[in-house]
């Protein structure tokens, strides 16, 4: 099943490439990978997303839990969550069907037309995995060119909170 | 308060977190604090031949001792011939520091001369690591360092010093931290109270039981604990090969080594465990066999420091995170308290029927090698010799092989840190560099390397800095003219085909070779000299001795766990099995 890893690291020199070393050196996969700087700078929030069953997320918390710089690490996927990824879309849009066609999905959707040409539309969509697979699978027969995902980012539900 | 150069703030820190020597190598990058080192004389500086031998010289001196070990190298191919000697550490958890000198920081990333990403290229090898960017950084790095390689599980840190860092010209303010707060590392230590008293309860309503103990006991010193812990149960205890001398090997509650080598008695009581205590000990491949055949009928409590060790490769129905030292003596404290009853009766019959499997199979009480006699020298006979001579109290390195494991299974190890080995890397060379960390440890202590022929070679060239440091080290050198591990499986799985593992008329004349680095040199070709020249070898205290041992070619390493098999499926001889 699909895990949604969070961690709080120290925003060191070499930190995530630990992380990211973990990952091949311990032979697991990481689906997706999202990290930036925290409101405080000397942190980075790093999320991940891999596949596991129960006995392999626990090794894994454990093995990220052990990186020195690492802070939190914390498996969104046991409780309430939500995850969000960001995506960029380069389509081809060339004659009015299409766009009115492509301008009416993205309405569905919510997402945003954030760039136009004469040949294509530039698309912007924030949900969960799932609804950014739905809309390239809904625009898939337009000419997608160009994809661009943020990877997921994680918080849990409710009053609960990761700092350091 | 003092200005000094990073230089002199690295070597002045070094001497503020308690070092008083490590093993190097000079080269380009490392200059600077090479000339430190020779402006000072609190710190003292051994000088190896190969910078591999000098982070295995650390890790013996740490093994032998408990203290950090420390290694000084430089960028490039100092950094990359030191990576064997880090992994080695790792593997074992060893607490290193390893410094590498590193091209100056406006050269990084520009393919420089004798540069190399020492952070990466040992990031998956290293308990953790540091690049050093600024003068100022070097004291608090050096105490984060020593603080980090000797807490929770042990391992090596690795401090990468770019040259301009130790610029000589540029002084900084010296300020050693008075003490070290990381929020990122905060080891625990105590376990759980309430799955120590699960634990317990679990031990004392035992039928089967089984202590089986790591290197965990030997690096935490906690060999007293079990040892009390132990006797208070009456319970037979096992020990892996980086556990030896955690409980006495001489001891009647002592099964001797399980694993793939290990005795048949202890292997044989672990299938058959009902409860089995496993403390500082990791459920090796080379412990358990086939995983899913392992112990199918005990219940298992698993005390590790570590808790990715927990349930890594066998689940613990009771897991404890801890130092060994802690839960045993939380351990020995509960079973005092306790008035649950053991029951005698059954663990009378538990160790009737041990010791019926000891007396069929024991690997002393039922010796399946024909005896040496003439120009016929049994290796295990040569370890037998070795405990006999040295009275068992030697500290013993070894490399990795047959010799290995004879040296593990003959001499008996009544005290931990007596036995030096690289048992999770398995790095051969690792016996004469680790030998020269011990005997600088203790130089009144006999320090014997077994060694075999085709180890040796892999650092032999340390004799030289045996000669330079005075460190006299006796070789006992297990000489089959063949690898001997590697002929073993290939007998027994490749029908024979010795591919690149036989020697044939190339190997040196050891004799010769020992004596032109001014040693002592000896060969031993009959069994009837071997008693006399090895006494006459430990009677030269103040001489390396270079032991050329030539023993029986076709011996195999026995009792022999079978390829898929649970723990009692063992060969016990070219022709036995269980």
């Amino acid at each position: 099943m699909k895990r949604i890893i969070s961690i709080l690291l120290e925003n060191e020199f070499g930190a995530l490439s630990r992380v990211v070393g973990l990952f091949s050196q311990r032979g697991y996969n990481i689906d997706t990978l999202a990290v930036a700087p925290t409101d405080d700078e000397t942190l980075s929030r790093l999320t991940l997303t891999t596949q596991g069953d129960s006995q392999m997320a626990e090794q894994i918390v454990k093995q990220l839990h052990k990186l020195i710089d690492t802070i939190k690490v914390v498996d969104l996927t046991e409780g309430p969550h939500i995850e969000r990824e960001l995506m960029l879309l380069k389509i081809k849009a060339q004659d009015n069907d299409s766009r009115t066609e492509l301008k009416s999905c993205v309405e569905i959707f919510r997402g945003h037309i954030i760039d136009v040409t004469p040949a294509s539309y530039t698309v912007q969509l924030a949900g969960d995995s799932e609804k950014l697979d739905a809309f390239i699978e809904a625009v898939s027969h337009m000419g997608i060119m160009e994809v661009v995902r943020s990877g997921v980012s994680g918080i849990s539900r409710g009053d609960k909170f990761i700092r350091a | 308060m003092e200005h000094l150069s990073g230089g002199d703030i690295l070597i002045r820190a070094l001497k503020d977190v308690g070092v008083t020597h490590l093993w190097g190598y000079p080269g380009g990058a490392a200059l600077h604090i090479y000339d430190a080192i020779y402006r000072q004389e609190d710190v003292v500086h051994l000088l190896v031949r190969h910078e591999q031998a000098a982070v295995h010289a650390a890790d013996g001196f740490s093994r032998a001792t408990g203290e950090v070990g420390t290694a000084l190298v430089t960028s490039g191919p100092g950094a990359t011939n030191a990576i064997t000697g880090i992994a080695t550490a790792y593997m074992d958890s060893i607490p290193l520091v390893v410094i590498s000198g590193q091209v100056p920081s406006s050269k990084i990333g520009q393919d420089a001369f004798q540069e190399t990403d020492m952070v990466g290229v040992s990031r998956p090898i290293v308990k953790h690591s540091f690049l050093v960017t600024k003068a100022e950084d070097i004291a608090s790095t050096i105490a984060k360092a020593y603080y980090i390689a000797s807490t929770g599980r042990p391992g090596p840190v690795v401090v990468d010093i770019p040259k301009d860092v130790t610029e000589p010209n540029r002084k900084v303010l010296y300020e050693f931290p008075s003490d070290v707060k990381m929020r990122s590392y905060q080891p625990s230590d105590k376990g759980h109270r309430g799955q120590i008293k699960r634990a317990v309860k679990t031990l004392l309503e035992a039928k089967r039981p089984v202590i089986y103990t790591g290197g965990g006991i030997v690096i935490d010193n906690a060999s007293e604990q079990l040892t009390a812990v132990a006797r208070k149960l009456n319970f037979p205890v096992t020990n892996t090969l980086m556990g030896l001398g955690g409980f006495p090997g001489t001891d009647k509650q002592f099964m001797g080594m399980l694993g793939m080598h290990g005795t048949f008695e202890a292997n044989t009581a672990m299938h058959h465990a009902d409860v089995i205590f496993a403390v500082g000990a990791r459920f090796d491949d080379r412990v358990t066999n086939e995983i899913e055949k392992f112990c199918p009928m005990a219940t298992i409590i698993h005390v590790d420091i570590d808790p990715t060790s927990v349930s890594k490769n066998v689940v613990a129905d009771i897991p404890i995170v801890g130092t060994c030292n802690s839960v045993l003596r939380e351990v020995m404290l509960l079973l005092e308290q306790s008035s649950i009853e053991q029951d005698h009766e059954a663990l009378k019959n538990w160790w009737e029927q041990i010791d019926e499997w000891r007396q069929a199979n024991g690997l002393y009480t039922a010796s399946r090698y024909e005896e040496s006699s003439g120009d016929i020298i049994k290796p295990q006979d040569v370890i037998k010799m070795l405990y006999k001579v040295t009275k068992g109290k030697a500290i013993v390195t070894s490399d990795v092989g047959q010799h290995q494991m004879f040296a593990a299974q003959y001499y008996l190890f009544d005290h931990p840190r007596q036995w030096i080995n690289s048992g999770g890397l398995g790095t051969m060379g690792f016996g004469l560099p680790s030998a020269m960390g011990a005997k600088f440890a203790f130089p009144d202590t006999d320090v014997a390397c077994v060694t075999g022929e085709g180890s040796i070679q892999m650092c032999i060239q340390e004799l030289s800095a045996c000669s330079q440091h005075n460190l006299p080290v006796k070789i006992i050198n297990l000489n089959n003219a063949a690898l001997g591990m590697v002929r073993q499986w290939q007998d027994m799985q490749y029908n024979s085909r010795y591919s690149q593992s036989v020697y044939e008329e190339s190997l040196p004349d050891f004799v010769a070779l020992a004596e032109s680095y001014g040693h002592v040199g000896m060969k031993v070709t009959n069994f009837d000299e071997l008693e006399d020249k090895m006494r006459e070898c430990f009677a030269m205290k103040d001489r390396v001795v270079f032991m050329d041992i030539c023993v029986d070619r076709s011996e195999h390493v026995y009792p022999m766990h079978m390829p898929g098999g649970s723990m009692r499926d063992l060969w016990l001889s070219k022709t036995e099995r269980t």
